[in-house]
């Protein structure tokens, strides 16, 4: 598997991203790709900023260990993380997980794993700004009902 | 010895400072390390380091149990992660 891993400030440009996964092998027959945006409304409150915060080294390690686990699960030729950190603006991107298959199934299955994983074990939290003030998120029991999910 | 101990997010906040380098005579656990940082620092700390949802990793592994930690190790506590 052809891994790429970043975290970065910068934004990242969806067709490069796409093109890399698709020139890995000549053996790719499916590219699925998720991108995760900031959202302007928050339980009912209006999102000014969202500053994100990580754990360099540990969040890279992070990452790594799920990309790895979604080869061991899913047939995967190549597959990328791109998170950002730093302050995003609702519209911005945040979170890139694209993965590159044979066949659809496992491209679908392995992108899907990779974000629910993603969700509650790498090491970013997140703080909104809104008019009231700022807050740091809670996990949501959903993210980790769904990562369970995979067993 | 010395080991770095690094805090994030809401308790990086809460406890107003990012990292300590703490100085430990001989070898000890991470619950000690805990123990001795309260000592050090305040009481609140014990109560913030010893809550349940907060996370610890030693050498940026997650541990589920206490552990044992050596000069030059990297303590981490933090809060369920939100990313993505």
């Amino acid at each position: 598997m052809e891994k790429k891993i970043q975290v970065q400030k910068e934004t990242f440009d969806l067709r490069s991203e796409y093109d890399h996964l698709r020139s890995v092998s000549l053996k790719v027959g499916a590219v699925v790709t998720f991108t995760g945006t900031v959202r302007d409304l928050n339980e009912d409150e209006s999102v000014q900023v969202l500053h994100l915060e990580h754990y360099p080294g540990m969040t890279e390690r992070e990452l790594d260990k799920i990309l790895v686990e979604a080869a061991r699960r899913w047939g995967v030729i190549a597959a990328t993380v791109i998170h950002r950190v730093g302050d995003l603006y609702p519209g911005d991107e945040i979170v890139f997980v694209g993965v590159a298959s044979q066949h659809r199934g496992d491209a679908f299955a392995a992108c899907s794993f990779v974000m629910d994983y993603l969700k509650t074990r790498a090491t970013f939290w997140k703080k909104e700004k809104t008019q009231e003030g700022e807050r740091w998120l809670t996990t949501r029991e959903s993210d980790e009902t769904a990562a369970d999910a995979w067993g | 010895m010395t080991v770095k101990i690094v805090f994030f997010a809401n308790l990086r906040e809460a406890l107003g400072v990012d990292s300590v380098d703490l100085q430990v005579s001989g070898s000890s656990s991470v619950s000690a390390l805990i123990a001795q940082l309260a000592d050090q620092q305040s009481p609140e700390w014990l109560e913030m380091l010893t809550a349940e949802n907060i996370r610890v990793a030693v050498n940026q592994d997650m541990i589920n149990e206490d552990v044992d930690v050596v000069d030059g190790d990297e303590v981490a506590f933090f809060p369920p992660v939100t990313g993505g």
